[in-house]
């Protein structure tokens, strides 16, 4: 069964998801949320998962306070409870 | 246009100051639709370098949350350029994930820090006046 959660985007990625700051999408794993977004807001693909399959490299992803990345990335699961926040990385030289 | 205040202002310059030898980088927030720069947020430097800067993820999360609840939305970043000038860098302007935002360098090079804004849309640089507001 699909489970239904909160997702928030950072303010690059609201433009392409008719500018809303949160949003809902379903789906039991963080990959499937992502496939159900792109699914919703055509213009967020390429933006949240590269061509081969993996998470983007320039975004982080939380559930809740665990960035995804040392759970089971794109694998982990996610709960009717849970937000998922994706946040641009930041950094530089 | 950004606008600081003396506090946010100086609060950049000393975390700067703090973390030498490495960079420092944080993140500034305003109140949405405004240049007016509200606070700033001192994150670690998770690439803890001289010469890069990398915002820890989870000092990001927490930002940005606590940005919110006070009404106020992430802004921009800022980081330190130890031993150059305050531009951005090739590699600042690669990485630079938001052409909405201010780009923020302070530069220690010299005795008397300087702290110059940026925007930066599609690999473009433009300076932009900063502004102090004494209060």
């Amino acid at each position: 069964m699909a489970i239904e959660v909160e997702v928030r985007l950072p303010t690059v990625l609201r433009q392409n998801a008719g500018g809303q700051a949160s949003v809902k999408a379903n789906g039991e794993t963080v990959g499937e949320i992502f496939e159900d977004l792109t699914r919703q807001f055509p213009l967020l693909k390429g933006q949240l998962v590269h061509e081969d399959g993996s998470m983007h490299k320039f975004i982080n992803v939380y559930k809740n306070d665990d960035d995804v990345r040392y759970l089971d990335k794109l694998a982990t699961t996610v709960g009717a409870d849970d937000v998922i926040s994706i946040l641009p990385a930041v950094a530089g030289g | 246009m950004l606008r600081l205040t003396d506090a946010t202002y100086s609060d950049m310059v000393a975390h700067a100051l703090d973390d030498l030898p490495n960079e420092a980088c944080g993140l500034i927030a305003a109140v949405p639709g405004t240049d007016k720069i509200e606070r700033v947020y001192r994150c670690r430097n998770a690439a803890a370098s001289s010469r890069l800067y990398e915002v820890e993820p989870l000092d990001h999360l927490k930002a940005d949350r606590d940005a919110e609840g006070r009404g106020l939305e992430i802004a921009g970043v800022y980081h330190s350029h130890t031993h150059t000038d305050a531009y951005p860098s090739p590699t600042d302007v690669k990485q630079a994930p938001d052409p909405g935002w201010h780009y923020i360098l302070v530069s220690l090079k010299d005795a008397e820090p300087v702290v110059r804004s940026y925007r930066i849309v599609d690999g473009v640089i433009a300076e932009e006046p900063v502004e102090l507001d004494r209060r």
